[in-house]
Formats: C-alpha cells, structure tokens, sequence
C-alpha cells in the first residue's frame, strides 16, 4: 500500500468519526470522499482538530475506533 | 518579515514572560520549557529574553521575506527548509524566499524558533509574551493565524557561526521517563495519608485538557481529611480559604482529576494545592503530550534548589560553548 493512501493523525488526543455524539458519521468505510472532506476530529488542547482528506477516492478503512486515544503520527484510515 | 502561510496549531510568540505583575492577578506566560527557549535565543546571538515563537504540536509554515539566522530547539518537530531536512539545536541561516516548515512531532509537545534579532511585537507590561486568555501580548493577544505578518526585532548581541551545533549533552533528552518532581504543600495536610501516598505511588495520563494555562490528570480519586469547612472556604473538601497559588502548584478540586497549574493559569482561588512542580521540571512537564504517563517524585526545597543551581550550570557551559 502507498504512503500517500494513509490518512495520519498530526496530533495526540482522542479520535471522533462524528462532529457530535447525536450526529451520524462524517464518512463511512466504502463511501466516496473528496480531497478537503473531514473525515474525523482530534480533541487536543481543549479544542477539536479537524483530520481530512488529502485526496480524492474511496475511504477504506478506519484503523481506530470512535472516541479512542490517538498518538501523533497514527494511522487513521486509508483512501484508495 | 516573515510570512505566516499555514499557523500550525497553536503558536506563539513568547519570551521568558511577564515577570513581577503575579500578585495583580496577572500570570507570567512566556515560553512554557523556559531552557529551549533559552538556549535557542543563545544560538542565534539573542538578548535572552527576546521574543522567540512557541510552536506546539504541529508546526507552521512560514515564509521569509529576508535573510535570517534561526535556531530550532526543544522537542522534536523536524524542521525543513524548502523540504529539505535541517538539524535541531544548531545555528541556521536562512535565505529571503525560504520557506521553513515540520514533519509530525515525533518527541515532546513544543519546539521553540528563535530568530537572530527577536520578534518583534509591542511590550504590554514589559513583555512581549502573548496571554491569549486575556488577548494580551505577542500577535495581537493571540495565536498565529495565516497570513500574519512578523517582523523581526533588533534584540541582537552578537554574532554566532552557522553551523554551531549544540553537543547531545546539551538537548533535552526524552529517553528517561516522565519523572516530574514536587515539593509537598501548601494544602497537603488536607489529604488523606493514604491519598497521599497513591499521589505518588501511581501513574498520571495526561487528559486532551492540558495547555499553556494548565495540565489535567486522570487517575484515581483522591481522599480529604473530614473537618468542618472553616469560614471563607467553599463547601467542598478540596476548597481551602483563598491563597495565592504557586506556578506548577497541582491542585486536585473535589478529589478528581489533579491539574498541574502552568504559565497562563489563574493566581489564586480557593483549592487545595498538594504539591508544586519546581522550576526545572516545568520545562519536562510542558514537553509531555496528551495521552502520555507521568509520575510525581517528591523532593525537598534544597534538592529543588540545587536542581535549579544545576540548570543555571549548563545554560552557563551552554554561553561559554556558542561564545567560542
């Protein structure tokens, strides 16, 4: 798999899929998104970090699940 | 000038803070690991309390619209100039059009840029550190945002060589684990003796809430002696009559979640402090991220001086070694 289909987390905190508890998913495994799109939120800092898309494609996979800790450099999700 | 093209995170610009205005209410805020800043404004030639950029996290881009010398230290954020790796701790000079950007942390949580002269911003109460709880100091009393315009300062002394590279024995170094060491008081007589002793027997993870004002722990809920709350003091356990708290003091309200006070935290209310970081470990307490493990080491008032006694030490080899 190529370095460029790996979405990484550039900060520490906790992963969110959604923008909030009582909202659905920004993206789903399988869904199309576009270069730009936010696909999940890191809370560091006492703020949210919005994590998007840096090309266009299919999202495959998440590799963390919702509300998790997250490290700085962790894979999120790939787009194929 | 330099342009900000991308502001990273948070950054900021700070220098070693506002100093004398605490008992006004007014907290120092200035460079959180006061020894990289240090030692950055030392390898640029600086005036050692020129204003430098706190970077946290996630770097920014920016632009130079002049020639410069910089120095990049603290944490490891790798720094590239027009995409090009460059080395950490060492005098670096920059061409106008260069732009400077980070890789993903890799160590720590902040990296200091010094550039030779200082950033220029006005003096609020004779600093030029940025207090953003207030909207004081630095870029406006506020973080970096794109497109903002620094210029660089005339908080020159000397000349240093490009090339001057800090020894290892001069970086930080992030192999030993998070020890942070803590002189007890002024509220430990309010906790319970077994409270105390967990205090220090476990390990603390840092929450996502932990920033320049303060760092928040999880961990386990810790105990009060019973007493009847005397005149003046909240109705909870963890409240005392108001004090002023000391920076690094770690205050612990209703028993949960400890918070470490830091550079931009309130000066006094009605809590329980338990303990106070000394001062050379505040600077390994602000390269600590979220998510990771800290454990407190009690210490008494000579080692902490002594402690302190040794970091004047080394930032003084570190003069005499750029001097040369």
């Amino acid at each position: 798999m190529s370095e460029e289909n790996k979405v990484l987390s550039p900060l520490p905190g906790i992963f969110y899929r959604k923008p909030s508890p009582d909202k659905e998913d920004y993206v789903k495994e399988g869904d199309p998104v576009k270069k730009g799109d936010t696909i999940g939120l890191v809370e560091v800092m006492k703020n949210f970090y919005e994590v998007k898309a840096e090309k266009d494609g299919v999202l495959e996979k998440f590799f963390i699940e919702n509300e998790s800790e997250i490290a700085a450099g962790q894979e999120i999700a790939t787009i194929s | 000038m330099i342009k900000v093209k991308n502001p990273g995170l948070e950054t900021t610009v700070q220098d070693y803070g506002r100093i004398g205005y605490y008992n006004v209410g007014m907290p120092p805020s200035g460079a959180m690991d006061k020894y990289s800043y240090t030692v950055g404004n030392i390898l640029v030639g600086n005036d050692e309390n020129a204003a430098s950029l706190e970077i946290t996290y996630m770097g920014p881009v920016l632009q130079f619209q002049e020639d410069a010398v910089i120095a990049i230290t603290g944490g490891e954020i790798p720094p590239k100039i027009n995409g090009e790796s460059v080395p950490m701790w060492e005098t670096l000079s920059v061409k106008s059009g260069d732009e400077l950007s980070f890789d993903f942390v890799k160590k720590g949580a902040r990296v200091y840029l010094a550039v030779a002269g200082g950033i220029e911003v006005p003096l609020i109460m004779e600093s030029r550190s940025t207090y953003t709880l207030c909207g004081i100091g630095g870029m406006e009393g506020r973080a970096l945002q794109e497109g903002d315009e620094l210029t660089i300062g005339t908080n020159k002394k000397q000349d240093v060589k490009e090339g001057t590279s800090l020894p290892d024995e001069y970086r930080l170094d992030f192999s030993g684990d998070n020890e942070i060491r803590v002189v007890l008081g002024l509220c430990s007589y309010r906790l319970t003796e077994d409270s105390k002793k967990r205090f220090f027997e476990r390990e603390w993870t840092v929450t996502t809430e932990a920033n320049r004002v303060g760092y928040r722990f999880k961990g386990e809920r810790l105990h009060f002696m019973e007493r009847e709350q005397p005149f003046g003091a909240g109705s909870n356990a963890s409240n005392v009559v108001d004090l002023g708290y000391p920076i690094g003091s770690i205050q612990v309200p209703d028993g949960v979640e400890p918070i470490a006070l830091l550079n931009d935290a309130v000066t006094g209310g009605g809590y329980v402090t338990i303990c106070t970081i000394i001062s050379t470990d505040l600077d390994k307490m602000a390269q600590v991220k979220t998510n990771e493990k800290v454990r407190f080491v009690s210490v008494d008032i000579e080692e902490a001086l002594q402690a302190r006694n040794e970091y004047r030490d080394t930032v003084e080899k570190v003069r005499q070694f750029v001097a040369k």
